[in-house]
């Protein structure tokens, strides 16, 4: 028999996930704008693989198909991919990335909720380390039309050196590695923009958006975006006060490669990430020095992937040793 | 007046469905047929029944007796005959049932003698004694006896009342008082006295103005008074939440008022207490709201006793309604049967229907998004203690402090994917009871066996002291006596003779050294008087045995 409490606040995953959803169409629209309708050809293709790979599993588990299918959580993992992937990246490297993440790191984990690792970020991992120059391939504002750009992603023929691209962090990298230069004088390149690379640079504002209105509709909290952002501003700024020349400014970071999007939408994923409030700080603010860590010293240019990973495996421990105090014993702690 | 409100985290705001009832005025509710009341009116104390079948009862009459430190006194709710005394179905979520007085009105509803109790003039436990034996308990819903709570009556800064009425769609003490405010009152000033309080409070919850300009007129209210709106927000209404909201301080689990210097009351205890003191009346009636999918919502004072199924007719229920649920719709329970006496914990009955309170769409797997715990009001992690509960990880489950949970239903309430978390819990909370009386059973039964070892051994050791000695003494006699009339006897006879011999009084030896089983846990005249028995036979049957040998 059923028992109380009777009534049922009108919530659901759908909703949770289609706010997500909503949440990204800011960004999405930018991201058209700027780069093309390629963008929907990858958001498509990713959304059907998604759907299509998450029923066959389930089907395999012998599990329902209508509720983990409508929840549209295999949705926003499909749409994290590919708007964590280059635009131009073939349509089966799409398809596997999507695939990673649905099959491997969420079904088999045990489906929605189960899994302790950001499926997005995994299938990101996955293809650079399998295919690190397909997953270096950015191309420029402007740099190709839509007709090249669906020959890219369809066509069999690849022509790397035609479309070669980088981002802006991968353009610095290279820069400084190669001893080219300074940071000033790789930002006067006409590659880079205001703040970051030309026209990719505004892709942030659009995830900001998204993010607020994912705060204004209480979907995610504020604890794990400001850490994240205040942390990777904080690390940022010290290298760069100490020496401008070699290491580049809190706001190149903060606007360049997947640091908005991973502020609002990746480090907030709920279900392999820290769950208490200062478990949250700790959790955003550790993925934010090792993303630094990685974009200064380490081997790939963008590091918010691996770090989102590493830190997803230290969560049962930080949601362990941050257990707020229950009503009534506060002082217990304090004391 | 005091200065701010502290607030409590979590809480949440469902629909209120209070206007459906709140401007319904308090009626009597008409005399039913018959008055079904349970010796038992809550969970933790009976009462031994006063009253035999056939017996005329007057209203207020005793016919249980509390027993136990929790129990308080049951009265007839009116004049009539006792028509039976058996089992039958309490309001319980499993339906469960008890030694019940069923009553048959005479119509008259004739009092019992009663007077006043001038508390002034009598001693603190005379009027403590007083109160059990008008059987005032809380009327919050807990029922919890009155004169337990009252306690030592020192030590104790603030007194709460809690008019907050959190729950949706309960209306009763709303009514109670806009319709009584100068009575509650009274009762407060009562029991302001009884716990030698300095100040009260009396907390209302902001969305009842008309309650809080009732009790803020009202006269009667002293010095050292003070109605308190408190932000309307689920479980503001909660005992440990609205001292939180009100005094700031927050009472932990397994810990009570008092030792933090308050003490809280609900508005419908205190209007009971003023009853009984200043009018000598037991408690014999409460308000009840009936309301949901009814025709005509109320509020009725109700008899205690009344069968809700009689109740109802009054509000009249529509005809889908599907099953009742009494008490609020976050922590009210649904009716096994409406054939349940209304007791003195019964706020409200609610008419559910599926189009009013839906059943919830099928639970998802947890997403970990942490409205759970953002909705706690006891702060806990909900989600944590389903995964634990899920899991039967006990263990982790109270180390996550599954038992400060006070299963409000916030964090069912807002779960996203529907999971009804408070059913873990509740089934975990029992798991763990079950397991602990099992321990403590299993405790004993060790504690027995070890026992029953230990003495086994110890009397063991005792016998085998007392027959080597007695051995020894035989074999004293044994050796004594045959040696010079049978060894040479044997001597003259052949070598096989010799050895049936011999082995003839090794047995005997044998037999002699095994005690009879039934001499162990004699005392030591006995055992030395059957000592001396035996010697006797021995050497009795010691020339028979030697006989045919000489």
């Amino acid at each position: 028999m059923m028992q109380s409490p009777y009534v049922r606040k009108p919530a659901s995953v759908t909703s949770v996930m289609l706010a997500v959803l909503l949440a990204l169409l800011p960004a999405i629209a930018l991201y058209v704008w700027q780069v093309g309708v390629i963008v929907l050809v990858n958001l498509l293709l990713a959304t059907i693989t998604a759907l299509v790979g998450e029923a066959l599993v389930l089907k395999v588990r012998a599990r329902p198909l209508a509720p983990a299918l409508s929840d549209l959580s295999a949705v926003v993992t499909a749409w994290l991919v590919v708007l964590s992937f280059p635009p131009i990246l073939p349509w089966w490297a799409t398809v596997l990335g999507v695939l990673i993440a649905i099959v491997a790191v969420k079904q088999l984990y045990g489906g929605l909720g189960q899994n302790p690792f950001n499926p997005a970020m995994v299938a990101f991992c996955a293809m650079i380390v399998a295919f690190p120059s397909l997953m270096s391939q950015w191309p420029g504002v402007g740099q190709l039309d839509f007709a090249t750009q669906l020959h890219l992603v369809l066509g069999d023929q690849r022509q790397v050196d035609a479309i070669a691209g980088a981002t802006a962090l991968d353009a610095m990298r290279t820069g400084l590695r190669s001893g080219g230069g300074t940071v000033a004088t790789i930002l006067s390149d006409k590659a880079f923009g205001h703040f970051g690379s030309r026209g990719w640079e505004w892709l942030p504002l659009g995830y900001l958006v998204g993010g607020l209105f994912l705060l204004a509709r209480r979907i995610i909290t504020w604890h794990m975006p400001v850490a994240f952002l205040a942390t990777l501003a904080l690390i940022s700024s010290m290298f760069w006060l100490a020496n401008p020349g070699h290491f580049p400014s809190p706001l190149f970071h903060l606007a360049s490669g997947g640091t908005m999007l991973a502020a609002f939408f990746i480090v907030t994923d709920p279900v392999s990430g820290a769950t208490t409030p200062r478990g949250k700080l700790i959790f955003a603010a550790g993925i934010a020095i090792l993303t630094y860590l990685i974009r200064a010293f380490g081997a790939f240019p963008d590091g918010i992937a691996f770090a989102v990973l590493l830190m997803n495996i230290c969560v049962p421990l930080i949601d362990m040793k941050t257990q707020p105090p229950v009503f009534g014993h506060r002082e217990d702690k304090a004391r | 007046m005091i200065g701010r409100l502290f607030g409590f985290r979590g809480g949440v705001k469902p629909e209120s469905h209070k206007t459906e009832s709140a401007s319904a005025p308090i009626t009597a509710a008409p005399m039913p047929r018959r008055l079904v009341i349970p010796l038992r009116q809550n969970p933790r104390s009976g009462a031994r029944c006063l009253v035999e079948p056939g017996q005329k009862v007057l209203k207020g009459e005793p016919i249980g007796e509390g027993e136990g430190l929790l129990g308080t006194s049951v009265h007839a709710s009116t004049s009539g005959t006792v028509l039976e005394i058996g089992e039958h179905p309490m309001a319980h979520a499993s339906g469960l049932s008890a030694l019940s007085v069923v009553i048959e009105p005479d119509g008259e509803d004739r009092w019992i003698d009663h007077a006043a109790f001038d508390y002034h003039g009598n001693s603190r436990d005379a009027t403590l004694a007083y109160l059990r034996g008008c059987g005032i308990a809380g009327l919050g819903g807990a029922t919890f006896p009155t004169h337990v709570k009252l306690g030592k009556g020192t030590g104790i800064d603030t007194l709460v009342i809690n008019g907050a009425e959190c729950e949706p769609w309960i209306t009763c003490d709303d009514r109670l008082m806009r319709e009584r405010a100068t009575q509650v009152l009274s009762g407060a000033m009562i029991l302001r006295d009884l716990i030698g309080a300095r100040r009260v409070l009396v907390g209302v919850e902001d969305n009842k103005p008309e309650a809080i300009s009732a009790m803020r007129d009202a006269p009667g209210g002293a010095d050292g008074v003070e109605i308190v709106p408190v932000p309307t927000l689920y479980p503001a209404g909660g005992e440990k939440q609205l001292i939180r909201v009100l005094t700031g301080i927050e009472i932990p689990h397994g810990k009570l008022g008092p030792e933090f210097g308050v003490q809280c009351f609900n508005v419908g205890t205190a209007y009971a207490v003023h009853r009984a003191i200043h009018h000598g009346e037991a408690l014999l009636a409460r308000i009840v709201t009936l309301t949901g999918n009814v025709a005509k919502p109320g509020n009725h004072e109700v008899l205690l006793g009344t069968p809700v199924d009689e109740l109802l007719a009054l509000a009249a229920p529509k005809v889908d309604t599907d099953r009742y649920i009494m008490g609020g719709p976050m922590m009210g329970f649904a009716l096994a049967s409406a054939a349940v006496p209304i007791t003195k914990g019964a706020n409200c009955i609610i008419a559910a229907s599926p189009s009013l309170f839906p059943p919830p769409p099928p639970e998802l797997p947890c997403i970990r998004c942490g409205e759970c715990s953002r909705a706690c009001p006891a702060d806990l992690q909900p989600f944590e203690l389903y995964w634990f509960s899920r899991s039967k990880n006990f263990g982790k489950a109270q180390e996550y402090h599954l038992f400060d949970c006070i299963e409000c239903g916030c964090c069912a309430y807002v779960c996203p994917s529907h999971i009804p978390l408070v059913d873990y819990f509740r089934f975990a909370k029992s798991d763990i009871w079950a397991r602990e009386r099992n321990t403590t059973a299993a405790d004993q039964a060790r504690d027995r066996f070890e026992f029953r070892n230990f003495r086994q051994q110890r009397d063991k050791e005792e016998k085998a002291a007392k027959l080597a000695a007695k051995a020894a003494e035989i074999q004293a006699k044994l050796t004594e006596a045959p040696q010079q009339a049978e060894t040479p006897a044997v001597e003259a006879e052949d070598p096989k003779k010799a050895l049936i011999a011999a082995a003839l009084a090794r047995a005997k030896q044998q037999k002699a050294a095994i005690a009879p089983r039934n001499t162990a846990d004699l005392n030591p005249e006995t055992q030395a008087k059957i000592a001396e028995i035996d010697a006797r036979r021995e050497e009795k049957s010691k020339p028979q045995d030697t006989s045919p040998a000489s």
